[in-house]
């Protein structure tokens, strides 16, 4: 199969500068190299604990944030060398669903504007088939048209969850990036929104990115997920088989925190001391080697390589 | 054949009709709020009512504002003459009430001028940023350096005095502030997912500022609007009253009081300080409304009151 998105070791750098004179003293590396393939129709899970730059990867991808170095490639075309006009055509094609349903609408817009608002930027529609596109739109979501008129604060949050993703896919998309669109959400609900987002993948043939902190999230929706640390990706695997073998360490501590499924599971639970180093100035070698629990000299000294270690199953660690 | 028949739409929509239904209902609970808090309300009725003045002063002045009246000079507040008369005979309430056109217009007017100029630099340092921004701003700063009425008085006589070249030195002088607000407002909307949301999407630039930003950051631009009003009139009468105003015979508040100065000392009281109370409660009103409606329009503030 072809992938739909194809990301060549993106990086994105944000300068620290210092004095009055604003000289450059350093880079945040939010982002330091990463690649990675998106198949058309997959959901592709990013998973990290914030500040591992999982967001900034997302928006980076699609060019909300400019990227210092590497090549996003849609559908065999580069994003990244696009000019303005070429770019706004292209987001015809993408879209995103963001974390905070609070924040992602206009409080003084009402729905129907909100919704039609990427069909009036892209598409020259008479007022009839923008009405009907509404209404289809709403339904889709599983709102009803009559609540067109109203404004978000007047939605609860699954509610105004399911405008954010009728916005994303008012242009029929072929590729959303899902910036944790259910975190802010009670459970319930999350369950909810979750099911809708499987529907509208089957109905729809979408490709999902699909970024989030709960594994549990991640391991109903996605096909393969990779696990990011500092910046870097440490494993890429098949969702099973990072589950269930998962080869990192730092994969391995994420899944043991994993709460059980029956109270008389017996897991053994990896705790790793210490914080997350800064990105500022992250350790040299290996960005892990501060927390792991089998790191050696050769860790500390030498950036392990980005192999594939079994059949699809991508790591970056010297003892795997 | 029928290609050229108009469509008509017939408007019958329910829909439309609880939104409005709805916006009245939000109109009147912010209402409410705002007549729960007296000053403010005294405010408002202090502005409708020079408002109201200024509209019929034609009407309701018993004189004309420059009729001179040369054997009823500096008389005191009679029944003829209900404020005095000046040292030309002139009756002082009639010429108060025909200044309140003229100081309600020069409010609007620099307001306007200050607004609309003001806010599309603020708008665009802020979003864009980079060295436009910073070379908007710094400018705005210069502005601010100077102390307000100082920079009004020096546009107004490089411009030649005058009615005009008031309200125009007054309204640059508003500018910096109204820039600076817009500017704060921006920089703190822009970073909010909603813009971010509208980029995805490919809305432009100009589009996401004139339509996302401006609208939220409404509510505070208003209380600005209002307290402008106030400073406004003040630096115009000031001008007026350092001779950079309105040239006589004109009736302009600041003018009679500059005119009425030398009496005070002879005991002539009435001629100042008609036109002074004028000014005062024009400007207490201003501020008061303002004062309220940021009070009522920031959910914040709202929430922390009783």
């Amino acid at each position: 199969m072809m992938p739909l998105l194809e990301v060549r070791d993106l990086k994105k750098y944000y300068p620290i500068r210092k004095g009055w004179l604003n000289k450059q003293v350093g880079n945040v590396k939010s982002v330091d190299g990463i690649s990675f393939d998106i198949m058309e129709g997959e959901t592709f899970g990013i998973v990290g604990e914030s500040g591992c730059g999982k967001s900034t990867t997302g928006r980076s991808v699609l060019r909300l944030i400019e990227p210092t170095a590497g090549q996003v490639l849609f559908d065999g075309q580069d994003l990244t060398a696009m000019n303005a006009n070429e770019l706004r055509e292209a987001r015809t094609q993408m879209s995103m669903i963001f974390q905070d349903p609070y924040a992602s609408l206009d409080p003084r817009w009402t729905v129907e504007r909100i919704l039609e608002e990427p069909i009036i930027t892209h598409l020259n529609l008479r007022h009839s088939e923008r009405k009907h596109r509404l209404q289809e739109l709403m339904e889709r979501v599983g709102l009803s048209s009559y609540q067109a008129t109203r404004y978000p604060h007047e939605f609860s949050g699954g509610q105004r969850q399911r405008i954010g993703i009728a916005r994303a896919l008012a242009l029929n998309p072929r590729f959303i990036v899902c910036d944790e669109p259910v975190s802010a959400l009670d459970v319930s609900i999350q369950a909810q929104v979750l099911n809708l987002m499987q529907d509208l993948q089957d109905q729809l043939k979408l490709t999902y990115m699909f970024i989030s902190h709960d594994l549990s999230v991640v391991k109903f929706l996605c096909t393969r997920v990779g696990v990011m640390y500092l910046g870097r990706m440490v494993e890429l695997a098949p969702k099973k088989e990072l589950f269930d073998h998962p080869l990192h360490p730092y994969t391995q501590a994420l899944m043991s925190a994993v709460p059980a499924t029956s109270p008389k599971a017996k897991k053994e639970r990896i705790v790793l001391s210490g914080e997350v180093p800064s990105a500022k100035n992250p350790p040299i070698g290996c960005a892990f080697h501060s927390r792991c629990p089998i790191a050696t000299d050769l860790c500390r000294s030498t950036k392990p390589e980005w192999r594939e270690a079994t059949d699809e199953h991508f790591v970056a660690c010297h003892y795997v | 054949m029928n290609s050229t028949q108009p469509v008509t739409e017939v408007v019958q929509d329910p829909e439309a009709i609880s939104a409005f239904r709805e916006g009245w209902f939000k109109f009147c609970q912010v209402m409410k709020l705002f007549l729960r808090n007296k000053l403010a309300t005294l405010g408002l009725v202090l502005i409708i009512a020079w408002t109201v003045v200024a509209v019929v002063a034609p009407l309701i002045a018993p004189y004309a504002p420059d009729a001179t009246e040369l054997d009823a000079k500096l008389q005191s507040p009679s029944a003829a003459h209900w404020f005095g008369t000046d040292q030309f005979g002139r009756d002082i309430l009639s010429r108060v009430l025909h200044a309140s056109q003229i100081s309600i217009w020069t409010g609007l007017i620099a307001v306007a001028i200050s607004f609309f100029i003001g806010v599309p630099l603020g708008g665009i340092a802020a979003y864009y940023g980079g060295w436009l921004g910073n070379l908007i701003m710094r400018i705005m700063d210069i502005f601010l350096a100077f102390p307000s009425l100082i920079l009004a008085m020096a546009i107004a006589a490089a411009m030649g005095p005058g009615l005009i070249s008031a309200m125009i030195a007054v309204g640059i002088v508003g500018i910096p502030e109204f820039a600076r607000l817009m500017y704060s407002q921006t920089i703190y909307l822009k970073e909010r997912e909603f813009v971010e949301a509208s980029l995805s999407i490919g809305v432009r630039n100009r589009t996401i500022l004139m339509r996302h930003i401006f609208p939220n950051a409404l509510a505070p631009l208003l209380v600005r609007i209002t307290l402008g009003m106030g400073f406004a009139i003040l630096t115009a009468a000031s001008l007026s009253f350092l001779g950079l105003g309105v040239k006589p015979p004109l009736a302009e508040w600041g003018a009679m009081i500059s005119d009425g100065r030398e009496y005070i000392i002879t005991g002539e009281w009435w001629i100042v300080t008609f036109p002074g109370l004028a000014i005062a409660t024009t400007i207490l009103g201003f501020n008061l409304l303002g004062d309220g409606l940021r009070d009522v329009l920031d959910p914040r503030l709202r929430t922390s009151r009783k």
